[in-house]
């Protein structure tokens, strides 16, 4: 016990591998250096600001791709009166990656109030990265006022009706879901059934050797219920995904970094682009978290992550701004 | 020039002055007639409808203000009122004319309920 490691699972009173006290310890904004490294599991994760200290040979993958979420372009509070500026850090932190990501994810919350120049002013600046394409997520912030009309236009063209869908990229099977439409009052996020009956079939015929990425705005495991930081039917979605290996399940909304793991699920958030959120509980609601100018790029982010082939890891960096 | 800028901003200030005067005289009114209030307010702070459940006689106009720095909705769960997007300071009113129940929630962050009893 005298050795054991910071985050070492310590408490797992239900014998499923999940310290459920001890995975807030592997919780941390982006910037402080705390990460969870799973070997021979399903996932790496580093830290950017710990690159210099890393194999470089370890880093490289057959695919990487980078997540960059909560980019709440229109909000002009004092927690950061300039969003733009900041979406532009990432954009210039991503085209300076030694490997250009093939794409990006972007977990939600595009825009602030689902306004056409807001969504504009984001596409604007994603032209300017290295990597061209980018897949897209709503946030509730994304589908106000016309039940994400709009958004669909835009972002999620030929996909299905409900603006969920999948993709491959060298041989990793990747799932965009949506979980910020017909929330109940009192709720968390929603997948609803006709997702996740897609869900099943989407996956169905995959080999289980098939890496999985998930991604969706409201994270997809309960990280703070009480502020709605969860969502309500996901059990029934990572149910469909068990037969799999390596399931990451990517997700934005809540404005800071965590990881957990579960069983072969790994689960990560990401930072805002924007603002940070307080750690669950630990303020009277999940608003902006004003911190002093000079930090606020600290706990900015993008994550980075990188996929290499055959020993089925998925490297999982966050990487501040500052 | 200089004079009727002068003018012009003597103008102002009266302007200011009566919109101040017709304010407090609506405030004034409503607390003079609290039993039978025709106007009440819920202030939407730190993610939280307060007071979250109030209770009003039929006829009475609520009106909700949005006071954080995140934007929030007022959407009746029985499908009988909802706001568009509220940003910082933006307000929504409704004016409740049949007694009921009338539970409400933020569709963004549907952990933030209220009521509404009409009397």
């Amino acid at each position: 016990m005298a050795h054991r490691k910071k985050d070492e699972i310590v408490h797992d009173h239900n014998h499923d591998g999940i310290d459920r006290r001890g995975f807030l310890k592997c919780m941390a904004w982006a910037g402080t250096g705390a990460f969870c490294v799973m070997q021979g599991g399903v996932l790496k994760s580093y830290s950017m600001s710990r690159l210099a200290e890393m194999n470089p040979g370890d880093m490289k993958g057959e695919l990487s791709f980078v997540q960059i979420s909560d980019s709440h372009m229109g909000f002009n509070k004092p927690a950061n009166p300039d969003v733009a500026a900041t979406l532009k850090a990432a954009v210039d932190k991503i085209n300076a990656l030694s490997t250009p990501p093939e794409f990006l994810l972007h977990t939600g919350d595009i825009s602030h109030l689902s306004k056409p120049e807001e969504f504009d002013s984001v596409e604007q600046i994603l032209k300017s990265a290295s990597a061209k394409d980018v897949f897209y997520v709503p946030g509730e912030h994304d589908v106000l006022n016309d039940d994400g009309k709009q958004y669909h236009e835009r972002f999620a063209k030929g996909t299905q009706e409900g603006g969920w869908y999948s993709f491959e990229k060298k041989g990793v099977h990747f799932v965009g879901l949506v979980n910020v439409m017909n929330l109940k009052a009192g709720g968390l996020g929603t997948l609803g059934r006709e997702q996740l009956e897609w869900l099943e079939k989407d996956v169905k015929s995959l080999k289980s050797s098939t890496p999985i990425v998930v991604f969706a705005h409201i994270p997809l495991w309960a990280v703070y219920p009480e502020w709605g930081w969860g969502t309500e039917d996901s059990a029934q979605a990572l149910a469909y995904l068990k037969k799999f290996g390596s399931v990451t399940v990517l997700n934005g909304h809540i404005h800071q970094t965590m990881q957990k793991v579960e069983g072969n699920v790994t689960f990560h958030t990401a930072c805002s682009t924007a603002f940070p959120q307080p750690k669950p509980g630990e303020a009277p609601s999940p608003g902006p978290m004003k911190v002093p100018a000079e930090q606020l790029r600290a706990v900015l982010g993008i994550t980075d992550v990188n996929y290499v082939r055959g020993q089925h890891a998925l490297a999982v960096v966050d990487s501040t701004l500052a | 020039m200089r004079r009727s800028v002068f003018v012009a901003s003597l103008m102002a200030m009266a302007v200011i002055g009566l919109g101040g005067i017709v304010g407090e005289h609506k405030s004034f009114v409503a607390s003079a007639q609290e039993k039978t209030a025709s106007t009440a307010e819920v202030k939407i702070d730190n993610f939280v409808f307060g007071p979250a459940a109030i209770t009003v006689p039929a006829g009475t106009t609520v009106t909700w203000i949005n006071r954080d720095d995140i934007p929030h909705t007022v959407v009746s769960t029985d499908k009988v009122f909802k706001s568009k997007v509220l940003d910082t300071d933006e307000k929504f009113s409704f004016t409740f004319t049949k007694p009921g129940e009338y539970p409400y929630f933020c569709s963004i962050h549907p952990k933030m309920t209220g009521k509404v009893v009409v009397q």
